[in-house]
């Protein structure tokens, strides 16, 4: 792809900034201009979190409107949901099947929307997976974001050596092994 | 070579690649990084000071010293740090000193949206604003140069856009600069009235030299294309013009004070039409029309909130665009709560079950005022719980003071509360603190502070004594209690709220975010056992839910710290088999 609006969306806590750093250094091995926004503070303690990733010939703005992002990566189904209308009519979705209960729902002000990936299929391209398990079975549960890389990795077309080398540069030695791995398993899923 | 860097680390470059050796900031969202990253340079010393007045004063003396310095804050630190900030304005620099200020539009972790623009032109420091992550570091390079050029501080303004952004950067090497000669000169840096007004004369000159400076300087440039539309502005805004408006002509403003009035001037007389596009206030637009320019800004564009490339395009090109909002309706929101295993939850629900008035503070613990606790009644700035509960004390009197406290974290403490902790015990106040040690700066994303024992570098050094602190204030009720051990945090926290002097409860135990805080891992809720009372709901804890008739913990985010275990009557909860 010659540019690339991406959104990872998720739970503050889940992983998404290590996420992004890597597809930031994706993007600069591709020699491309790139851009990746993200939001520190308050909003991490678990709250609802979106990361940007841009990459083009020129990219200006950091941030990603509404209906331009050619794919999403959402770490939760409710985050999913919530983000949506981010995505171009002709892009493609990425869900971790995962449910993380937000503080209105726990405490009975608000419900949990059933079925959330078949009204998101009924209009958009969805590609979904329990990442979680795949990570825990990696070695893991902290490597979702990982295995949810791999699956972007495929579906975007770009080459699985740079994302290692990627991935080798940012995420710390003691963990490269199980995130590889990781990586592979999420790489390998939609066959 | 070119690196991704975020503009945080980009600014820690940059006074690497400057020769600084001296760094001093408090953390704060979205600054703190910079610091951060700038420990990581062994060549600079770099510290943690107690709050952002006392960073500053570290960086000025740096800076006197002969040492290219840099001191960083969020937009709100400034306001600590700007006693120091105005009369370093007149002593000037020896080795170059850089401020780095970083605003939030949008408050995204902020308790305000206040525009640093202004502290630059009422303390007569110049400013420079950066747009991304290359610039971070040019401009941070050339603010030292500035600053010794024309004897002044040199403020650089962030956003959090700029500040947490990543883009790439083109590295360099590191200058090698020289530690300037110090020599005594009273009538520079002594700064009584006989001298200062002599500085002030100086200070006018700096000034008026700057202003030529700037209409020279390739900080400020122009993008000529069409001539029916010419934008003025700057930072983040100048991507989002550049986005929004490919045909315009821009000129793009890198020293936002003092402006370039003969710049902007001859620009204006370029284009048909002149917009300036910057976020919060009218800082531009204001100045130029004091220039008698036409220039539409505020009429278009909102004065609250972030900038993006389709709000341009839609207030200046009447672009429209499809709003799906009514598709979203159904999508509960996702307010940030305190983490699983956080120590505060156990001090919200005693607090929250005592029914008191609850003085609060900046940190994670700001997040008990959300739902479910809602136990926080006030917040204002760093430190302002104490002075507040000693004035809801002063107006209401004993019987409200005893169900009133204030709270306050460690650093925040350490910040600016113990002033106030001063001012209840020499004014004769009776009010109770409950200081929430939880073995670091937590909400910045995990900071060492003068009560963690450990400097920046994470090197062992003196720990402040709370208790012993506190108590040589002439407070003499000094309490430390374990926030999950719940029946004995009630007990004292009604005793001290009923005794008739000051007091404080230490509130202790460590940020379940720490490394070295093992839990025993997740717990599951025996069905058979459970009355579904729903007690366990009540300490707020995300990973408790209510799955179609039953009550589940959730085992990806329950850390095991077992609060729940000692609210649930029936002994339903357990650690969870593997």
């Amino acid at each position: 792809m010659k540019k690339l609006n991406l959104l990872i969306v998720g739970v503050g806590g889940q992983g998404t900034l290590l996420a992004s750093r890597i597809l930031g250094t994706v993007a600069l091995k591709l020699n491309f201009d790139v851009k990746v926004s993200e939001v520190h503070g308050m909003s991490q303690r678990g709250g609802s979190v979106v990361t940007y990733v841009r990459y083009g010939e020129k990219v200006y703005s950091p941030l990603i409107e509404k209906g331009e992002a050619d794919l999403i990566i959402a770490f939760e189904q409710l985050e999913a949901l919530r983000w949506v209308d981010y995505l171009h009519k002709d892009g493609k979705m990425i869900v971790n099947e995962q449910e993380i209960d937000p503080m209105p729902v726990i405490i009975g002000k608000a419900k949990y929307p059933e079925k959330i990936l078949d009204t998101l299929k009924t209009s958009y391209s969805i590609y979904s997976l329990d990442a979680l398990k795949i990570a825990r079975e990696c070695g893991t549960i902290k490597a979702v974001n990982i295995v949810l890389l791999g699956v972007m990795a495929k579906l975007a077309g770009i080459d699985k050596n740079i994302f290692m080398e990627a991935i080798n540069e940012v995420v710390p030695a003691k963990v490269l092994d199980v995130n590889i791995k990781a990586f592979e398993e999420g790489y390998n899923y939609h066959n | 070579m070119k690196k991704l860097m975020l503009g945080n680390e980009a600014v820690a470059r940059g006074a690497y690649e400057a020769g600084c050796s001296v760094a001093a900031a408090y953390p704060g969202t979205p600054s703190t990084e910079i610091t951060e990253y700038i420990s990581k340079y062994d060549e600079i010393y770099s510290e943690w000071a107690p709050n952002e007045k006392v960073a500053l004063e570290v960086a000025i003396g740096s800076s006197i010293g002969g040492a290219r310095s840099i001191c960083s804050m969020k937009h709100v630190g400034l306001n600590v740090a700007a006693d120091p900030l105005f009369t370093v304005s007149y002593t000037g620099v020896n080795g170059g000193l850089v401020i780095m200020v970083a605003d939030d539009p949008g408050m995204h972790s902020s308790q305000n949206e206040q525009d640093s623009r202004f502290y630059a032109r009422s303390s007569k420091v110049p400013m420079l604003e950066p747009s991304d992550s290359q610039e971070c570091k040019d401009f941070v390079k050339q603010a030292f140069s500035i600053s010794e050029t024309f004897d002044c501080p040199v403020i650089v303004r962030l956003s959090t856009r700029v500040s947490h952004s990543q883009s790439a950067v083109e590295l360099s090497d590191k200058e090698d600069y020289k530690l300037k000669q110090y020599s005594k000169d009273a009538n520079k840096y002594v700064m009584m009235p006989a001298m200062a007004r002599k500085r002030h004369v100086e200070v006018e000159k700096r000034m008026a030299a700057l202003r030529e400076f700037s209409n020279e300087s390739r900080l400020n440039k122009v993008e000529m294309t069409s001539k029916d539309i010419g934008v003025i502005t700057s930072g983040i805004s100048y991507q989002y013009v550049k986005e929004a408006m490919p045909d315009a002509s821009v000129l793009k403003i890198g020293m936002v004070h003092p402006i370039p009035e003969k710049l902007i001037a001859d620009f204006a007389a370029n284009v048909k039409t002149l917009y300036v596009v910057e976020e919060l206030e009218p800082f531009f637009e204001n100045q130029i029309k004091k220039m008698g320019i036409k220039v539409i800004g505020k009429e278009k564009l909102p004065i609250i909130g972030e900038f993006s490339a389709q709000l341009v395009a839609e207030k200046l090109l009447d672009k429209k665009f499809d709003s799906q909002e009514a598709s979203n309706n159904a999508v509960p929101v996702r307010p940030p709560v305190m983490c699983p295993g956080c120590p505060h939850r156990g001090m919200f629900y005693v607090l929250k079950k005592l029914g008191l008035t609850v003085s609060g503070d900046i940190g994670c613990y700001t997040l008990g005022a959300l739902p479910p606790n809602e136990a926080m009644d006030i917040c204002v700035c760093m430190g302002a719980s104490i002075g507040v509960a000693h004035g809801l004390e002063k107006a209401r009197g004993a019987d409200f003071r005893k169900k009133t406290v204030a709270v306050i974290g460690d650093s925040t403490f350490i910040h600016s509360g113990i002033t106030g902790l001063i001012d209840i015990v020499y004014n004769k106040g009776n009010s109770t603190v409950i200081i929430l040690d939880n073995s670091i700066t937590g909400m910045t994303g995990h900071q060492h502070n003068p009560t963690t024992g450990f400097t920046i570098k994470g090197e062992p050094t003196k720990q402040v004594d709370l208790e012993l602190l506190c108590k040589s204030v002439g407070v003499d009720r000094v309490t430390v209690v374990d926030p999950f051990d719940i029946k004995e945090f009630e007990k004292v926290v009604k005793a001290e709220t009923d005794a008739d002097e000051p007091s404080v409860i230490i509130s202790q135990r460590p940020c379940a975010l720490l490394k070295h805080v093992k839990y025993e891992g997740s717990h599951r809720i025996i069905q058979d056992k459970c009355k579904k009372c729903r007690m366990c709901m009540k300490i707020g804890c995300p990973a408790i839910v209510e799955k179609g008739d039953h009550l589940e913990i959730n085992p990806a985010l329950c850390v095991g710290c077992k609060l729940c275990t000692k609210i649930c009557g029936f002994g339903a909860i357990e650690r969870a088999g593997e």
